[in-house]
């Protein structure tokens, strides 16, 4: 087909951030010490290079497990501080990556590469464009 | 002599509105920068004034280039008023942008037309975005692409307006807070995407087709959108055998409208129907239509499904229907779209063609478990155990089949099947 005539006339003038918020079902994905792992590790190594070179990439961090988590609540002037994360769910959050790319199409490209969306989710959120 | 300047207008902007709204929107949509209700308003506000100066100065050459002018201008300003009342900056950029359009445009009229076609799949391939829920994509569809009003869609899905509303305001805002692109995928995802987009056109039939007594009227113009989405889809992308499939397919299952309600209301199995009262124009078209799919040699279930169509309505009786192609197209079917009702449907097939053992060995392929109170499986046992002239377990199946059912229509068919 002929995208040619306007492809170019982007509508969108800004790039767009997301977070990538990477989940997955604790005990699925390779086990430790499998060659399955490291081939998985050697992956992500790979993905973030490639995030990197493509000037993608704004920030990428792995989360410590949710048992480690505290989740406080402010109610009346009382301070409700409990162990763990902010809901129990099959999946838990292990890691985040924000990146910075032209739409949603792009961000969802990036996404599909995430070794965990065989086994896990991807939700792809939109940094508010409100200055916090 | 002015009683028939008022019909010719109002002629011309029903066929204005018919024929070029897309056209004008998916354009403005573009220029605006994919602000969508923004381009909603300009192209309202074109059609509002049409209806005010038609009369009066006549109906223009093109209508839709004085559409498409009109629109850009009323954009203009309602940017250049939100300019004012909030000073925003990015609002002064699409002004210029409009501006700058606007301009070149009224230098080259003959450039308009240009780009229509990639302008119009954009807004499709964005209404009909996977990172909207179906229902939001039903509803924006038939919202911004068939131009259908809010109530008429409400009616249409068997839900109240407000629903339909917020529905449309929550996908528009995620369109743009989630930074959903206004553009046409490329490579693989344009295949992935167009069959999303089938789907939802596919969806949008399906709704109208299921019709109950009480609301025909509006499910059959339910059909004719989808009919007409089809047909676009096969304008945007002609070289898409599966685009053809499916107007193929929409096509050959509408033309059976006639035979499928009788007087009272209730469904006429297909064997049971009068095929004169079938709309054999729009059979043969369906035909011709998916020789051209075939034509293009990328086989799929579309053109499958309504191969099998075709083959049902080139018989003239329900008793030379050739069940032995129509087994063969299902068991190709199958391949692609190993779904319970594809199975169900070549069991019957195969039971027509080989006699009902042979479909009974299939249908208990099928996990009952899974399927208790999926109707279709339950009319099948019924219908197959019935031939066999297992009376006690087709009634036991026809009761399941009753009790599941949700349809008037569907039930009050069963239950005639069950006295016999």
């Amino acid at each position: 087909m002929s995208t040619d005539t306007n492809t170019d006339t982007h509508p969108r003038r800004h790039t767009m951030k997301y977070m990538l918020l990477l989940r997955q079902e604790p005990g699925t994905g390779p086990a430790e010490g499998t060659p399955e792992f490291d081939a998985e590790m050697s992956n992500w190594g790979a993905l973030m290079g490639e995030l990197g070179a493509a000037g993608a990439l704004i920030e990428a961090r792995g989360l410590d497990e949710e048992s480690t988590a505290t989740t406080l609540r402010s109610r009346g002037g009382e301070r409700v501080i409990t162990d763990g994360p902010f809901a129990e769910t099959k999946e838990s959050l292990f890691s985040y990556i924000v990146v910075e790319v032209d739409d949603l199409d792009a961000a969802i490209e990036w996404a599909a590469k995430m070794p965990n969306a065989t086994y896990g989710s991807v939700e792809i959120r939109p940094l508010s464009v409100h200055e916090q | 002599v002015t009683d028939g300047q008022g019909e010719r207008v109002a002629a011309a902007l029903e066929a204005a509105y018919r024929d070029e709204r897309l056209k004008v929107l998916a354009t403005i949509v573009r220029q605006v920068g994919g602000d969508l209700t923004l381009a909603e308003e300009a192209v309202q506000d074109a059609f509002t004034q049409a209806a005010a100066e038609w009369p009066g100065r006549g109906i223009p050459d093109r209508p839709g280039a004085w559409l498409n002018v009109t629109a850009r201008r009323r954009a203009i300003d309602r940017i250049r008023r939100e300019q004012t009342r909030t000073g925003r900056r990015a609002a002064a950029e699409q002004a210029d942008q409009l501006t700058r359009l606007a301009n070149e445009d009224r230098a080259n009229m003959e450039s308009l037309g240009n780009g229509v076609t990639d302008d119009r799949l954009r807004l499709l391939f964005t209404c009909c975005h996977p990172a909207l829920s179906i229902d939001a994509r039903l509803a924006l569809t038939m919202r911004v692409v068939a131009g259908l009003e809010v109530p008429e869609i409400a009616r249409a899905f068997l839900t109240t307006a407000p629903t339909v509303h917020q529905r449309i305001v929550r996908a528009k805002r995620k369109i743009e807070a989630a930074g959903i692109p206004y553009s046409v995928p490329t490579g693989d995802e344009l295949i992935r995407r167009t069959d999303g987009v089938m789907r939802v056109v596919y969806l949008v039939f399906n709704e109208g087709h299921t019709a109950t007594a009480s609301d025909t009227a509006i499910r059959a113009d339910l059909c004719a959108e989808a009919v007409r989405l089809a047909r676009l889809l096969v304008e945007l992308l002609p070289e898409h055998a599966e685009c053809h499939g499916l107007l193929a397919l929409l096509l050959l299952t509408d033309a059976r409208r006639g035979g499928r309600v009788d007087a009272e209301g209730r469904l006429i199995a297909l064997a049971e129907q009068d095929r004169t009262r079938w709309d054999h124009d729009m059979i043969d078209e369906g035909r011709r239509v998916l020789a051209g799919a075939v034509a293009l040699d990328q086989p799929g279930p579309y053109q499958l499904q309504a191969a099998i169509a075709a083959a049902h309505s080139c018989a003239p009786v329900a008793d030379e229907t050739d069940w032995v192609s129509i087994a063969t197209l299902y068991q190709a079917l199958e391949q692609l779209d190993p779904s319970p009702v594809v199975r169900i449907n070549r069991a019957i097939a195969v039971a027509n063609a080989d006699g009902p053992h042979a479909g009974i060995r299939l249908l208990d392929t099928l996990d009952a478990d899974e399927l208790a109170g999926y109707v279709a499986f339950h009319a099948a046992r019924a219908e197959l155990a019935n031939r066999l002239g297992d009376q006690v377990s087709a009634a036991a199946e026809y009761e399941r089949a009753i009790n599941s059912s949700t349809n008037d229509a569907e039930r009050a068919a069963l239950r005639e099947r069950l006295r016999r």
